[in-house]
């Protein structure tokens, strides 16, 4: 069918492989995502920590360096898990406020302008849909969380040797582990607010709400009942117990108080739940989640 | 050569309400028209051959493929475009043609050079870089269409395509339309309220009622068939001059009081009805050669039994549309 033609003609030419065809949405997001100047700037600015871990890396591995500074970097910041564990935690924290910025309106302008007809009226299902805008913000949240992170681990290794990589190859799962679960989590309820909430501005409220609210209440639990059982309902409290347990830094035991019962004076010693109930509240949470997207996420409302 | 849609005792149901019943039928023509009141299936039955709504009973096959088992293959030959407005903000023309393009499986670069093609083809050549939300009615019709062509299906659904188009804009969708039906490179499913369009566009209808096929008659059979059918206007006993007129083997019916359609079989000339409405003393005040027009069929569909309708579509809509001889007194 060529212009000068004006003709209809059938496409004879070759095809793309199927499994491929749901990064088509990534690509096509990012040509408007990275036209915000804002969001520009915040990408980049998710780079600094990065940069300056590699630089404290680098540091504890140049001696002249260190004679230089005076400081002895290695006492002042150890390059161990909890450095990583640190990295990640800042990292994943970024990612959400990135989440923010550019997951409400993923699903909500198609579904704004009726276009999912036009999506799953091609060999295009809804779950390639589904994750093809997820990895929207897979991709974009990976580059500034686990790829720095094992990029940072690598950098150590090499200059440490592979005595250490060998020592600490749970910390490399454990970076990405954390990082994959939180992307995850953060994808999809951003795509389910994004589905049911139109307004970008409401969405993103929205969204800081799921997050910061149940955290509220949570505290509010633990306060009142001299109890970590509210950390249950805080995904940000549940988070950072799945992260201290991948980089083996969880503790049960997260505290003590001195309080009076009957008018006696005794210590009370805080416990946070076990891992599985935080591992089972997080798969009820993404349950729920995914469930209010895919009753969205449809060619058609079958109205009852 | 497989037929384009067969349908095969298709049901759907939505809750306990049954919204399609034991369709069954093989539809070939070039362009199918799908007719029906509101609520009669239109919608669910082409969301139920692009694999939307799953079928409770029964099934279709497109191009011999079953949509049950193969509506990913199916919908890879098929080119959708919606009743409603459907488009994505903020975003140009021609990357949303290229967007839906790549979606269909074409590689990025052909799918652009496609998608500027399809928008010259359809007439938004010199639009194509304006934002979708820009554009008028008529121009986001023509967009849809283009979307729905790009990748080249061997059979384009369209959905209420001419709905709010100004009379030029309808004549240029109707011109596509046509134009592509005669390329023979692709069939044509037309789902409109309109039955002007449909005439124009159709060789076949397919009439729905109450989510059972009313009719489905081959509109180029009706054409050539061609019998001869006529409108009298009277005054007189009526009655008198209709049954005698069914008695020369006429089959005629009663629009109201004064009027009376029927059709002439063979050997029966205009001036044996003059002869009879003498002897009656029937003046007839006006003689109009007709030939039953889509409307006629659509109404007779309407009126009939579902399944009788079916039967009688053929040799009822004694067909085709076309001009009416005017025979006036």
């Amino acid at each position: 069918m060529a212009v000068y033609e004006h003709g209809y003609k059938p496409y004879a030419g070759s095809l793309t492989p199927e499994w491929s065809r749901f990064l088509i949405l990534p690509r096509h997001a990012y040509r408007d995502t990275f036209r915000s100047k804002f969001f520009v700037a915040f990408f980049a600015v998710c780079f600094i920590y990065p940069l300056v871990a590699a630089i404290l890396i680098y540091l504890h591995h140049n001696v002249n360096a260190i004679a230089m500074m005076q400081i002895d970097v290695r006492e002042l910041v150890p390059i161990n898990a909890s450095f990583f564990h640190y990295f990640i935690t800042t990292q994943c924290s970024l990612g959400f406020f990135m989440t923010v910025l550019i997951g409400p309106p993923l699903i909500s302008r198609d579904l704004a302008n009726n276009a999912l007809p036009l999506y799953l009226s091609r060999p295009f299902t809804r779950r390639e849909y589904v994750v093809g805008k997820m990895c929207v913000l897979l991709i974009l949240i990976s580059l500034i969380t686990w790829v720095p992170g094992l990029l940072l681990f690598l950098l150590q290794a090499y200059l440490e040797g592979a005595g250490w990589l060998g020592q600490n190859l749970r910390v490399a799962g454990a970076i990405f582990l954390a990082s994959i679960v939180w992307i995850v989590v953060l994808a999809i309820v951003s795509l389910a607010v994004s589905a049911w909430l139109r307004w970008r501005v409401v969405a993103s409220g929205a969204l800081l709400g799921i997050f910061f609210i149940p955290s509220a209440f949570g505290a509010i639990i633990n306060e009142l009942f001299r109890t970590r059982v509210g950390n249950l309902i805080s995904i940000g409290a549940i988070m950072n117990s799945l992260w201290s347990s991948l980089f083996g830094l969880f503790q049960r035991e997260s505290g003590s108080m001195r309080g009076t019962q009957n008018g006696r004076i005794i210590d009370v010693t805080f416990y946070e739940p076990p891992l599985w109930s935080s591992w089972l509240m997080l798969a009820i949470f993404c349950g729920f989640f995914v469930l209010l997207l895919m009753r969205k996420v449809r060619a058609y409302e079958v109205v009852k | 050569m497989n037929p384009v849609i067969e349908l095969d005792g298709l049901g759907v149901t939505f809750g306990k309400r049954h919204i399609l019943q034991d369709l069954r039928g093989t539809l070939n023509g070039r362009a199918i028209g799908l007719l029906g009141p509101n609520g009669a299936g239109k919608t669910t039955l082409i969301h139920t051959l692009l694999g939307f709504h799953p079928a409770t009973a029964g099934t279709a096959r497109i191009f011999g493929q079953d949509i049950s088992t193969e509506a990913k293959q199916i919908r890879a030959l098929i080119g959708y475009m919606p009743e409603r407005d459907s488009f994505i903000a903020k975003m140009s023309c021609v990357h949303f043609v290229r967007l839906m393009a790549e979606l269909s499986g074409m590689p990025s670069d052909a799918a652009l050079e496609r998608a500027h093609e399809s928008l010259f083809y359809v007439g938004l050549g010199e639009a194509r870089y304006r934002p979708l939300d820009t554009y008028s009615l008529g121009m986001k019709q023509l967009a849809k269409l283009a979307q729905a062509i790009v990748h080249g299906p061997k059979l384009i659904i369209l959905d209420e395509p001419t709905n709010g188009l100004d009379p030029p804009t309808r004549l240029r969708m109707i011109r596509l339309i046509r134009e592509i039906r005669d390329s023979g490179e692709a069939r044509i499913m037309l789902s409109s309220h309109l039955l002007r369009d449909v005439e124009e566009c159709c060789d076949e209808i397919l009439i729905l009622k109450d989510g059972r096929i009313a009719a489905n008659c081959n509109l180029e059979e009706e054409r050539k068939a061609n019998r001869k059918f006529i409108e009298l206007e009277m005054r007189g006993d009526n009655r008198a001059f209709a049954e005698a007129v069914g008695r020369l083997g006429c089959e005629y019916a009663f629009t109201n009081e004064r009027r009376l359609k029927l059709v002439l079989p063979e050997g029966i000339e205009i001036r044996d009805l003059y002869q009879i409405a003498a002897e009656r003393e029937v003046q007839i005040r006006r003689l109009n050669f007709k030939r039953d027009s889509l409307e006629d069929i659509f109404l007779k569909a309407m009126e009939g039994d579902a399944m009788t309708a079916t039967a009688t579509a053929t040799t009822a809509a004694t067909t085709a549309m076309g001009g009416n001889g005017n025979g006036s007194l």
